[in-house]
């Protein structure tokens, strides 16, 4: 089956465009802009390299599935999808039109986009029911849930995590976007997690707490410690909310964004390691 | 046939159904042993078994799945909307001890308001057989359908034998030009008890079996508005939301009009007891209704109540 296998510099490429077009879709209404750029390296590591789900095999049935729970995440995987080309880039342009399914959650008209979601602690579940049925079909097929690390005050996540253990589904990993924040502020500071690999490790899992921005360490953990027989797997990756912008790095109001055109240009420079002076923009919306 | 000989039979027969449950196994006991790997029980964990089953389901799967009514069409409520009802997924629910077959459970178990809420799902049809022949005769079209259903499961036997079930259609056991009830599930059995009755005070009365309360039976309906003075909506669950709410929309819908006397649970839970006294106590005895559509009371005696076997 086909997959893509991209090496370290060329995801580091895809990633900066994929950060490009989170950018441009922060204007306009905007997007959930630093809660996604946490995820970028993320989904392009697994879409660039690990899954094996590319436009040939879209809807084989022994493709993988990524299913985003995190639905914040969505500008990250439409720049992926469009960068890897399984939606045409127009689309981004699209982005909140009337006219297209690019909207602030994921939804199932977009190709790539294995199921809907936007309330969070779903996903755990519909991709535990997919993981059973792979193994009662006898498929080798692999199954990866991004979950957000504020989703995980759900109580579904750790119920599902329960049924996961129970049905010994190794051929699923749970992947935490750790950025440390909730929507509105750090996770330490409401619900605190931590220690977490110590709680997903008490209910049964095989679990790898690594740097998420760093495409080697993703491609180790994925390969070398997930797929433990008869454990599910859950890979912490530990994140940077606003990953590559500094101006909106580690805020906890630059959740959502809607930049004027101005700012946008402004933070495209950034991202290409440009000094640009700081944001004082009032446009900025956390919803 | 029980509905745990047509589930195996209909699993065996069909390698897409996987049965499911979230740890209420009083009507399928025997599948674990015959389904193998086509079993999944998940635990109390309702919203789970939910995603998971709409997960098996984009995987061409058909589940059917079990908990209590309530739980499942409540606690699971914005799974089965989100995961089920938007993806639009064949995911059957069976819902079991609905409306007073909960009798001494409580009002935690009391599934009086699932058909107001299942029926408000795009997409989602609601069925609610009067009894096990009747479960029976509905279940294979259930399950055929690519809809997500919801069945109000029913498993009583009363020994009365009904028609053949055509999908979305009421039965019309009989016309009467003076009263005619609709009802459905349970309370089938005392509506029988009232016509009976009412016959005996000398009035022309109609008896219909909704079956299926979404898709409705509009010409049922409309029929029965236009050729018997007065209707009775009989149902054991909230009076908002169910037949009667149904009824006045198909009326509406159609600009006509009826008089219509709902029977239902006014804005209250029911009393728990067994279940003989909670339809005494509530008033939904064949003798009782008999007597509110007449309006006064008659010397016949009520036969009585079965109580169920298992509860839960």
């Amino acid at each position: 089956m086909q997959r893509n296998n991209y090496n370290d510099q060329e995801l580091e490429a895809i990633a900066l465009k994929v950060r490009e077009h989170i950018v441009r879709m922060s204007t306009g209404g905007g997007c959930f802009t630093g809660a996604s750029l946490s995820a970028v390296d993320l989904i392009v590591y697994l879409y660039g390299r690990f899954l094996n789900i590319t436009q040939a095999n879209l809807y084989d049935p022994e493709r993988d599935y990524l299913f985003l729970s995190k639905g914040h995440d969505v500008p990250a995987l439409y720049g992926t999808l469009a960068e890897l080309g399984l939606i045409h880039k127009e689309r981004l342009q699209n982005h909140l039109s009337i006219d297209d399914y690019i909207y602030w959650h994921p939804n199932t008209r977009v190709p790539g986009v294995e199921f809907h979601s936007g309330s969070l602690g779903h996903l755990p579940s519909v991709a535990v029911g997919v993981a059973m049925d792979i193994k009662i079909s006898g498929g080798e097929n692999k199954v990866v849930c991004i979950l957000g690390d504020g989703e995980l005050n759900e109580g579904t996540c750790w119920e599902a995590l329960l049924v996961a253990n129970a049905y010994h589904l190794d051929n699923l990993i749970f992947v935490v976007d750790r950025n440390h924040f909730q929507a509105n502020v750090r996770t330490e500071d409401l619900i605190p997690l931590e220690p977490l690999a110590d709680k997903f490790e008490a209910f049964g899992a095989s679990v790898k707490r690594i740097n998420g921005h760093d495409f080697t360490a993703l491609h180790d953990a994925f390969t070398h410690y997930s797929f433990k027989e008869g454990k599910v797997s859950v890979i912490i990756a530990d994140t940077i909310r606003g990953k590559g912008l500094p101006s909106i790095q580690e805020r906890a109001d630059r959740w959502f964004c809607n930049f004027s055109g101005e700012e946008v240009a402004h933070l495209l420079m950034e991202l290409h390691g440009h000094d640009t002076t700081s944001l004082t923009s009032e446009t900025l919306i956390v919803r | 046939m029980t509905y745990e000989e047509l589930l195996t039979q209909t699993a065996l027969a069909d390698e897409q159904i996987i049965v499911m449950t979230a740890e209420n196994r009083a009507l399928v006991r025997n599948l674990p042993g015959i389904l193998g790997k086509r079993f999944i029980d998940t635990g109390i964990t309702e919203q789970t078994m939910i995603g998971a089953a709409a997960g098996l389901a984009l995987r061409n799967r058909i589940p059917v799945v079990h908990a209590l009514a309530a739980f499942l069409t409540m606690r699971a409520f914005e799974f089965v909307r989100t995961d089920v009802g938007i993806a639009d997924l064949p995911v059957k629910l069976s819902g079991f001890i609905p409306g007073f077959l909960s009798d001494a459970n409580g009002p935690t178990h009391q599934a009086i308001e699932d058909i107001s809420i299942m029926r408000g799902i795009p997409n989602m049809t609601v069925f609610a057989p009067a009894d096990e022949d009747d479960l029976i005769k509905m279940l294979p079209e259930i399950w055929e359908s690519e809809d997500p259903a919801y069945t109000r499961i029913n498993t009583r036997q009363t020994g009365y034998v009904h028609a053949p079930y055509e999908f979305g259609k009421a039965e019309i056991v009989a016309e009467g030009a003076d009263v005619t009830i609709l009802t459905y599930g349970l309370l089938f059995e005392q509506a029988l008890i009232a016509v009976e009755m009412l016959r005996n005070e000398g009035l022309s009365v109609g008896l219909i079996n909704m079956r299926s309360l979404k898709p409705v039976d509009e010409e049922a309906i409309l029929n029965t508005a236009a050729n018997s003075k007065l209707l009775v909506t009989l149902e054991d669950h909230f009076q908002t939301g169910g037949l009667y709410t149904i009824v006045a929309e198909v009326l509406l819908k159609y600009a006509t009009t009826a008089r219509v006397l709902p029977i239902a649970l006014n804005e209250k839970w029911f009393k728990p007891a067994l279940l003989p006294a909670v339809l005494q106590h509530e008033g939904f005895t064949g003798k009782q209704i008999a007597e509110k559509i007449l309006g006064y009371k008659t010397r016949y005696q009520q036969p009585a109540v079965l109580t169920p076997q298992f509860s839960e």
